[in-house]
């Protein structure tokens, strides 16, 4: 006994994939980044500045309360870096320095710690956040008036702000004539104003497909959102064409791309059952488009998702009966 | 080790190793000095023995060391006893095991072969409870249970495996008289023999006069685990909490059948266990040894070198148990060793569930994993098993292998399912 070889003794199964929570996350930062890159490269070092502060900040908060609260430290996880760039991503090019770092610090220690850290949180950690900046200082994020220094080479108009504007006040404006001056082209090559990383419409589209075929976030949740803001929005415009913008219209301005494929797909507080997934989207959808069509706020994004997150446990109870369950 | 691929849209699939072509002839490995049989039951050192160190043994003799009891093992060797002590095994499991210093010249104990004279097939109720494959014997014969139906298993429970294929090939006499006596020995009506497509054709010589049933069963694991066979063969949803047994089918390794009719057919128990090693890269060899043979014979004699940290397996990759000892004994029921490189070895981690949901998606008996191990890991196992479905678990190890925390998914449900009998145990004994 005395020299006998010392084995590894552990439970099965022996075999893993490979696949980890680390990975998960650098790869979702690595899909959002051609967005994010174009975002800097149009608004210049403003909106460096705040990516970069956002990134550090949401990490180091998370750092601070591993520590005070005496957890084990997750840092290296890259959830953090995760919600710090989307925070960036949701944010106006340019904004003050103290508003990013309370926008992290909602995201991560009041969206994320607070319920348990990763895997715990009920709402989108950069959603909760955004919503609570939104209420609080609406000046900051009023995308209009952060580019207002800058003279770009597109129409200089928050898309959805104009085209909510011209629909209340049809005997000012001409709805059709405004998102005509939006074509699907210029939207989609990020021509148009909005958040730091939610203008580019082809690089979230193309990281959001890389990140479906590698398995990262799940299809069923991002089409069916997409879905569902097509089909709302279609209803809407056909009701009423000069009050209410088209189709691909609302899906290429303001957030809806980013939420189809980076917010909604939030691993912890999305469904994981197929027919879940698929009403959750489309909930999502519908929700974004009515608060744009007649609520209060231009984009409708942020509280859809988090009026489903909010239902989401609910409709995670819908699943296949399991085997051999005796009722 | 199969690793994620690169587009994973879809859930992947494990095939089940198929034996192709001839049967490779199996490494046999010589008799060691020393074999270790373990008895079912704890070890007593205070009740009196009806056996004693330095008595000689045959090959094939009925040891039952504990007077009064019925459990007993089967001699693979011819020998005197060596040792008797404890040995304890996963989730609590005591054996008392009996060493017995090997005889180079076999003297075959001549007992069953008096008793077919004298009984036929019912020589096999009294004798055979040991034979390699693992018989349950006594669920036949429990007056609780009504077995009707027996399903052979011509496939493997667990992945890279080939034991009870390769025994379907080569043993196709032994198995036809192991069905006829095991109908008469327990008077069950239906034999079904659940099998792969690669094996249909080798396998129509099996029972094809006698009425057997030959069903294909997929090659996706874990399609031949019991209740998946229950659902997709033999058309019935064993319900959670209940064992098959409980349905009156029993489920039986194609080798267990091979050795009742091989112990018929020559007049003495066999000794002889078929297995699988299964090597650091992967492939497979079969092996025919002695039951009682320490692991590290085996791995010697084919030149497998283990070093510290690696690991070794009884059983597949997916639902093996891990040892930690060398000295191990190949038993009635190893059908595989597998051995692992300490650098293939993935660690499993203390993090939380992030709810990635893969693990329900590859479930195949739809259990709501990331619920379950929700409650699992703060025990509460009571609520696990009354609102997630802790007993519709299969136990296949599938969650544990996509979890992307790298959660112990599997070790929690298997200690839950230990804890609740622990408790229902602890119930009975107080309302009695």
């Amino acid at each position: 006994m005395i020299n006998q070889k010392k084995f590894i003794v552990s439970h099965a199964p022996f075999w893993h994939d490979g696949s980890g929570v680390t990975e998960r996350n650098y790869h979702i930062i690595l899909a959002a980044l051609p967005a994010l890159i174009f975002g800097i490269y149009i608004y210049g070092i403003p909106a460096l500045g705040v990516a970069a502060l956002a990134v550090s900040s949401a990490m180091l908060w998370e750092l601070a309360y591993t520590r005070i609260s005496k957890m084990p430290e997750t840092i290296g996880d890259g959830s953090s870096a995760l919600i710090g760039v989307m925070v960036a991503m949701l944010l106006p090019p340019v904004m003050p320095w103290w508003v990013v770092i309370v926008g992290t610090l909602l995201a991560v220690v009041i969206g994320r710690q607070i319920f348990g850290g990763i895997g715990g949180n009920p709402f989108n950690p950069a959603v909760i956040a955004l919503a609570i900046l939104g209420i609080s200082w609406p000046q900051y994020l009023d995308f209009n008036a952060a580019v207002v220094n800058y003279n770009l080479d597109f129409n200089m108009l928050y898309p959805l702000a104009a085209a909510k504007h011209a629909g209340l006040h049809k005997d000012l404006f001409d709805l059709r004539e405004l998102t005509a001056s939006f074509s699907a082209k210029d939207l989609l090559m990020g021509k148009q104003v909005g958040a730091l990383g939610s203008t580019f419409g082809l690089g979230i589209i193309a990281g959001g497909i890389y990140l479906i075929f590698r398995g990262f976030i799940r299809w069923e949740i991002s089409i069916s959102f997409l879905a569902g803001v097509f089909i709302t929005a279609m209803l809407f415009n056909a009701a009423d064409p000069t009050k209410y913008a088209g189709p691909v219209f609302h899906l290429l301005t303001g957030y809806t791309l980013l939420g189809a494929f980076f917010l909604a797909t939030e691993d912890s507080s999305s469904p994981v059952n197929c027919l879940p997934m698929l009403i959750y989207g489309v909930v999502g959808g519908i929700m974004t488009v009515l608060i744009r069509n007649i609520g209060a706020y231009a984009d409708g994004v942020i509280y859809a998702i988090l009026i489903i997150n909010l239902i989401n446990p609910l409709l995670d109870k819908i699943r296949p009966k399991a085997l051999g369950k005796v009722v | 080790m199969i690793k994620r691929p690169f587009f994973s849209l879809k859930q992947p699939r494990f095939e089940y190793q198929a034996v192709s072509g001839v049967p490779i002839k199996p490494v046999k490995i010589g008799t060691s000095k020393q074999v270790k049989l373990f008895l079912e039951r704890p070890f007593d050192s205070k009740a009196p023995l009806s056996i004693k160190i330095g008595d000689p043994v045959n090959t094939g003799q009925k040891i039952s060391p504990y007077e009064g009891k019925e459990e007993y093992v089967i001699s693979s060797v011819t020998g005197t006893i060596g040792s008797i002590s404890s040995f304890t095994g996963d989730f609590g499991m005591s054996y008392t095991a009996i060493t017995i210093n090997t005889q180079p010249e076999d003297v075959f104990d001549p007992a069953f072969g008096e008793s077919i004279k004298e009984n036929g097939a019912d020589a096999g109720k009294d004798f055979l409870a040991y034979v390699p494959g693992n018989l349950p014997l006594n669920l036949f014969f429990d007056p609780e249970k009504h077995i009707d139906t027996v399903v052979i298993c011509g496939v493997e429970k667990d992945l890279l495996i080939t034991t009870n294929q390769y025994v379907m090939k080569s043993n196709v006499s032994n198995m036809n008289k192991g069905i006829s006596v095991l109908k008469k020995m327990t008077g069950v009506h239906k034999v079904v023999i659940a099998l792969p497509q690669s094996l249909m054709q080798e396998a129509g010589a099996v029972g094809g006069a006698s009425g057997v049933e030959l069903r294909v069963i997929d090659t996706a694991y874990p399609a031949a685990s019991p209740r998946i066979i229950m659902r997709d063969v033999m058309g019935q949803v064993v319900p959670a909490g209940k064992r098959c047994e409980d349905m009156g089918i029993s489920f039986i390794n194609a080798e267990a059948v091979a050795s009742i009719g091989k112990a018929f057919n020559d007049k003495t128990i066999p000794v002889t266990k078929t297995l699988t090693v299964i090597k650091k890269d992967m492939t497979n060899v079969m092996v025919e040894a002695r039951i009682g043979t320490p692991i590290g014979v085996i791995l010697k004699a084919l030149d497998i070198s283990l070093f510290d940290k690696d690991r070794i397996i009884i059983g597949g990759p997916m639902t093996g148990s891990a040892i930690y000892t060398e000295e191990y004994p190949v038993r009635p029921d190893t059908d595989a060793i597998m051995i692992q490189d300490s650098e293939d070895i993935p660690m499993i981690s203390d993090y939380p569930c992030i709810n990635c949901g893969e693990c329900v998606r590859i479930c195949p008996a739809n259990v709501p994993v990331s619920m379950l191990v929700r409650f699992l890991e703060a025990r509460k196992y009571e609520e696990a098993a009354d609102e997630y479905d802790l007993h519709s678990c299969i136990e296949c190890g599938l969650c544990s292998f996509v979890c992307s925390s790298k959660m112990p998914i599997f070790q929690y449900i298997k200690l839950a399912k230990y804890e609740l009998e622990q408790i229902r145990i602890q119930e009975e004994a107080s309302d009695d």
